[in-house]
Formats: C-alpha cells, sequence, structure tokens
C-alpha cells in the first residue's frame, strides 16, 4: 500500500483520445490540491475567420473542425442559420438528418466503445492488443462501425466531412432502394449492438456516483438527436436562444479550450446526462436492452457510460431501420433559404454530448459573428471533477495503477480535445 | 516488422481517423507492421527510428516545428496526409489576417495562447517522400501508400484532376448538363468524384492540381452564376494557402 504523503501524477500525452491533452495530478497528505486536465492541443481559430463568410458555408468549414463528430457540426451549423433565416426543415429532409446522425452516432461510439474504452476495462494497453486476445470481439466492434460508416457514405457522400450537407437540406436525396440496401447491414449490426450491451455489462465498473446537473435535449417525438429543448436534471428548461445566458465560458491559464459552468455550476453533458434526462424516450429494442443489462432510469456513474453508448448504439440502429422504412423521397432535395440579418441558434446532441453553434448574420448573408460551444469544453470541469473523486477514494493505489484509473476516468467521457481547443466567448469573458 | 508512427499536428484528427475507418484492412494491415507511435490509439509510444512516419496535421507552433524536425530525423519515410499537412489546411486562413486580433476574439487573456502567425505545410520545414491530399484523405489512397511503402514499390497516385475522377466514374458533368459551378477541373484527382456524384460541384478539399488553371476556369465559373465575392471565398477554403494558378 502506499499513501504517500506527497504525490505528483503527470500524464504527458494523453492517448486513445480525439486531440492533444495532458494530465497533472497533485496531492499533500491524504488532500488532492491539484487536478488539472491541460489541453495544449493548439487553436485554429474558427470564430475567428468565419467572420466575413457567406452564410451558406459554416456547415462545411465548422465539420472541420473534428474529424470524428462532423455531422454534429454540420447539423448544429445549419439549425442555427436555418433558425437566422426563419427556416425549419421537416419532414423527410429532417428524417435524412436524422438518418445521418444515427450513422455518426453508430460510428463514433463503436470506435470509442471498442477501441478507446473497453481496453481500460480489459487490462489492455490498446484496441490492437485487445485483438490480439479476443479479435473475434474487435472484429464485431469494426463491423459496427462499418456499419455506421456505410449511412454515411451513402446520405452524407462521404463519411468524414459528409460533402451532401447544405444549409436548407441535400444535394441529393437517395431513392429508397438505395435506402433499403443498408436494410441487411443494419439487421446484422443490430445483432451485433445487442452483444455489445451484454459484453460490455459485464465489466467491472469502479464506485463513482457524480452529483453534477446533466444537460442534455429534450424533445416531443424519440430521443434527442437533431434537435430538441435544453433540459436540465434540475427540472429547468430553457430555449436554445438562451443557452448563452445559462451556460457560461471561462478562459483557464493551463488550457486552450475554456470551461463552462451552467448557472454557475458544474455540470455534464454527453451520454450519461442524455440518458438519465431520455431514458423514457428510448425505442422498444433498446430500451428492453437497457432493462436487460441492469441500467436503470438514470445512470450517475460515469464508468457505467460504456453501457450507456453500446445502448444508445441499439437505439440508433434502430431509429436508422424505422426511418428508412418510412422514407418516401422529398420533391426537392433542400428548402430555399433566403439570407436575412439576424441571430440564429443551433443545438444538437453530438455523440460526446450537446454541441451549440449561435451565428449573427447580415442582411447580404454574411457572417458577421461566430459562437461555438463544444461538448468537451462544457465537460472539462466536470472530468477534473471526477478526477479528483477517483484520487481521493483510490489514495491506496500505486502510481502507476492510480495513473491509469485517472485516464480511465477521463475517457469515460470521450473527450474529443481537438473539438474544444479555440472555444471562446468574446461576449461575455470572465477569467 | 516494419515500424509505423502516426502523429498529429495542428488539424481534425480526421485524416488519421480515415486509417481506423479501414474496418476490413485494419486488423490484418495490424498483423505486417508494428505500430511504434499512434497516440489516438495507444499509449504504447516507442522511440525512434522508424520506417515509416505519418503526419497528419499543418505546423502551427513553435513547439511544432522543432518536432517535425525531429520526426524527419527519425522516419526513413514521411509520408503527410490531408489539406492542413500538404497546405496549411483551413487554419492557414490566419496566413490572411491578424492572428493578435483573432487571439483577442476567441481568448479573454490572449497573452497565454502561443501561436505562430501563420499555419504551413510539413514540407515547409522537411522534406517529405509523399502526400496525400484531401479534407479528409480518400481511404483508397491511404491503403495504396501503405501497401506499396510495404512492398518496396512507389505508390500510384494520379496526379490529374477531379474531371478524371468523374469520366472514369461515368459521371455527367455538373457543369455542363446542370449548369453547376465546379472546381473539379483545376482540383487534384483522388477522392473518385464525391461531389459530383451528389449533384454538387467541386469545392476544391484535395488543393489544386499540378499546374493549374484557375485563371481559365474563372470565367466558366462565372457563367455558371458564381459572384466575385463567392469565387474568392471558394479558392480561400481548405486549401487557402496552397498555389491554385
Ligand atoms: S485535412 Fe481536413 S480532414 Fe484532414 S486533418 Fe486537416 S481538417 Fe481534418
Ligand atoms: S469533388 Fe472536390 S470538394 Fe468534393 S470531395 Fe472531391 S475534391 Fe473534395
Amino acid at each position: 500500500m502506499t499513501h504517500r504523503a506527497n504525490r505528483t501524477l503527470q500524464v504527458a500525452g494523453l492517448a486513445r483520445v480525439e486531440g492533444e491533452g495532458a494530465l497533472h495530478v497533485r496531492t499533500t497528505g491524504g488532500r488532492v490540491d491539484e487536478v488539472r486536465l491541460d489541453i495544449y492541443e493548439p487553436p485554429r481559430f474558427f470564430e475567428a475567420f468565419l467572420r466575413g463568410r457567406n452564410f451558406r458555408e459554416p456547415p462545411d468549414i465548422t465539420a472541420r473542425i473534428c474529424g470524428i463528430c462532423p455531422v454534429a457540426y454540420q447539423m448544429s451549423a445549419c439549425q442555427a442559420i436555418e433558425d437566422a433565416c426563419g427556416v425549419r426543415v421537416g419532414g423527410q429532409l429532417r428524417a435524412l438528418r436524422r438518418l445521418l446522425y444515427c450513422g455518426e452516432w453508430i460510428s463514433s461510439h463503436a470506435l470509442h466503445v471498442y477501441l478507446l474504452h473497453a481496453p481500460d476495462f480489459l487490462g489492455f494497453p490498446d484496441g490492437i492488443a485487445l485483438a490480439a486476445a479476443d479479435r473475434a470481439t474487435v472484429e464485431r466492434g469494426l463491423r459496427l462501425k462499418k456499419a455506421g460508416n456505410r449511412i454515411m457514405d451513402l446520405v452524407g457522400g462521404r463519411a468524414i466531412h459528409p460533402v451532401n450537407v447544405r444549409v436548407g437540406g441535400f444535394y441529393r436525396v437517395p431513392a429508397p432502394e438505395e435506402l433499403r440496401g443498408l436494410t441487411g447491414t443494419l439487421r446484422e449490426a443490430l445483432y451485433d449492438a445487442l452483444a455489445t450491451a451484454e459484453w460490455v455489462a459485464g465489466f467491472e465498473f469502479p464506485d463513482l456516483d457524480v452529483p453534477h446537473d446533466l444537460l442534455a435535449l429534450r424533445e416531443d417525438d424519440g430521443y434527442p438527436l437533431d434537435r430538441g429543448t435544453p433540459h436540465v436534471s434540475t427540472g429547468i428548461d430553457f430555449p436554445v436562444s438562451e443557452f448563452g445566458d445559462h451556460v457560461v465560458e471561462h478562459q483557464v491559464p493551463h488550457s486552450t479550450a475554456l470551461h463552462a459552468r451552467l448557472d454557475d455550476r458544474v455540470f455534464l453533458v454527453g451520454p450519461l446526462a442524455r440518458y438519465s434526462l431520455n431514458s423514457d424516450r428510448l425505442s422498444l429494442i433498446a430500451r428492453e436492452a437497457a432493462a436487460a443489462v441492469g441500467l436503470g432510469t438514470v445512470c450517475r456513474n460515469p464508468f457505467k457510460s460504456i453501457v450507456v453508448r453500446a445502448v444508445e448504439i441499439v437505439y440508433a440502429i434502430e431509429e436508422a431501420l424505422s426511418i428508412i422504412d418510412s422514407y418516401e423521397r422529398p420533391e426537392v432535395p433542400c428548402v430555399e433559404v433566403h439570407p436575412r440579418a439576424g441571430t440564429g441558434h443551433g443545438a444538437t446532441e453530438a455523440p460526446r454530448g450537446l454541441l451549440y453553434h449561435r451565428y449573427d448574420l447580415g442582411a447580404d448573408g454574411r457572417v458577421l459573428a461566430a459562437d461555438i460551444v463544444p461538448p468537451t469544453a462544457q465537460n472539462q470541469t466536470a472530468i477534473e471533477d471526477d478526477v479528483t473523486r477517483v484520487v481521493r477514494a483510490h489514495q491506496h493505489l500505486d502510481d502507476h495503477a492510480l495513473q491509469s484509473l485517472c485516464e480511465q476516468t477521463i475517457r469515460n467521457h470521450d473527450p474529443c480535445i481537438s473539438c474544444s481547443a479555440h472555444f471562446l466567448d468574446f461576449s461575455r469573458e470572465g477569467t | 516488422m516494419p515500424t509505423i508512427a502516426v502523429w498529429k499536428f495542428t488539424s481534425c484528427d480526421g485524416c488519421q481517423l480515415t486509417l481506423l475507418d479501414c474496418e476490413d484492412e485494419l486488423l490484418p494491415l495490424a498483423d505486417q507492421v508494428h505500430i511504434a507511435h499512434f497516440l489516438e490509439v495507444t499509449g504504447a509510444s516507442e522511440p525512434g527510428p522508424y520506417d515509416i512516419s505519418i503526419v497528419e496535421g499543418s505546423v502551427t507552433t513553435p513547439e511544432e516545428a522543432e518536432r517535425i524536425r525531429w520526426i524527419r530525423e527519425q522516419s526513413a519515410m514521411l509520408v503527410v496526409v490531408g489539406a492542413c499537412a500538404t497546405s496549411g489546411g483551413v487554419q492557414a486562413l490566419r496566413n490572411f489576417a491578424d492572428v493578435d486580433e483573432f487571439r483577442s476574439i476567441v481568448y479573454a487573456s490572449p497573452e497565454h495562447i502561443s501561436a505562430l502567425d501563420t499555419s504551413t505545410p510539413i514540407s515547409a520545414h522537411v522534406a517529405v517522400d509523399h502526400e496525400l491530399r484531401g479534407c479528409p484523405i480518400d481511404r483508397g489512397q491511404l491503403l495504396e501508400v501503405i501497401t506499396a511503402l510495404l512492398a518496396g514499390r512507389a505508390p500510384d497516385l494520379p496526379d490529374t484532376s477531379v474531371c478524371t475522377d468523374c469520366k472514369r466514374r461515368g459521371l455527367t458533368c455538373v457543369m455542363v448538363s446542370r449548369g453547376t459551378p465546379c472546381l473539379g477541373p483545376v482540383t487534384h484527382a483522388g477522392c473518385g468524384a464525391l461531389c459530383p456524384a451528389v449533384d454538387r460541384g467541386c469545392y476544391g478539399c484535395f488543393g489544386p492540381m499540378t499546374r493549374p488553371n484557375a485563371p481559365a476556369l474563372v470565367p466558366l465559373l462565372k457563367r455558371t452564376g458564381m459572384s466575385d465575392d463567392e469565387l474568392e471565398l471558394v479558392f480561400r477554403t481548405f486549401n487557402a494557402n496552397a498555389e491554385w494558378t
């Protein structure tokens, strides 16, 4: 048992996360003095160079913020710009957007569950080593990931930075037969997803019960994906247009990302929040899968987020199948959107949690200002808080074991550091 | 076994993700090579030298400028992948602007942020053996480069235009048939004409082809309805720093 008075843990380059970050932990006696998730990913200044661009460009440009969740960026950007222009995309065009988003959830979650997170629970350094020990399982994960990518290839024209998305809808909408071509793959994927849920539910989960406020979208029909109203576990709702009044970001010296608070409290977005606020909205098979693996209606243990992700994969596949089943080709691939002066807001559920965009447009359709709040920037404070709790509860571990556990704690939230670097809020500063 | 290292510079991770998107080839490939460094996938990181280094991203900080020199010294083959690495990427839009002002828009205390005034391609810093274009790169081209290098042959990477990709796929020209403005005639081949396949004009994410003749295309783009403003923007996006003329 190592119960040293003073310890410093340092992870210079966090592995199996998207982007570049480091962890720094310092304890004195039994007390945790400092936990810092350092984000040293260089800033790319998206919000600055979006100014002056044409209102049709943000979906393509902001997709390049993150290669793991480009659809999320495209969807939040489209929604915000359409909101500014007074357009709401509905019907089959909306259904196609949802389908595309399902593809991203399946692919992104499968990547995280199998290659990035499961190795932590099973004691492997990575997914490649896991495959050497259990190839069939990793192959199942890759099959799932591929099924998600097939949806994005077909509906989006490309899996990473889809080319077919535009303000108002799409460039080309597929024929029903083309979509039905996915049905066989997705039916098989549903079995793989159910097997995934069963597999991850058998892992051993460290105890942790976080008190953070949870924030996720909620909507009338179904589990939140492409739209909804921000809802907090304390019971409050607010319109997307008031997001900036509730979620306030501030800069901290050790990070190129900005930390956020929700009504001045630590909060969490992402699968745990989404599930805990919307488990009643799951589709039939997903709900049964959640019950079968013993997830209650609320889950506050971040280590179990891997189980929630597995259930969300089941949901996304079921939803994709149902969209395809009732799909009719829209008459036009895109509704007309004319620019006008004003401000628009958009919020959708990226795989890692709520992603907010705001654009101020001029009458000529130029972007005057942009504000983007990605999920990981919102979660950074909660992640540091989780690590603090874990260190406090596991002082008896040696440095190596404690460090691994800290890294796993961070990976619980599938942080996307590429996304968070460079975010910002110029109107409401506060350091 | 040959060693492969995958490195990230300033980027979105999309190009390295392309390697993980080779779902059918990933595990067979992992049987043939030894992955010595690939932070997105594994914490195990080994010191050089490396047989093949794959580099994503552009150089935007003093530390990155140092690091790429070290990687070059350690690597027998250096393959740079994606618009960020080959031209500076979308973040090279700062090259045309005042970075201090950019910094102050994004951060309340800009003095904490260390970033260079420019985003530059890897080739501006070290010699590069092969480059893959695209934002992001194409899966098939990535596999071609890796397979060729492992077999000791030169990779087959056509340097023609997207128009050639269209012809190969049997797509009708979107400019001729629909009057849709398209950068295909001056854009580097390799994507397989993804945009024309969804009735969209190419927006140049693979960057300029060898000897592009953008000035000759401009009147055509105007005739198909592009305004001067749009023209300027479309060449100044994902490969803003590249030479289009
Ligand atoms: S080239 Fe495009 S896809 Fe590749 S890393 Fe850069 S921004 Fe991402
Ligand atoms: S057609 Fe042009 S913009 Fe579209 S994917 Fe190919 S190179 Fe990129």
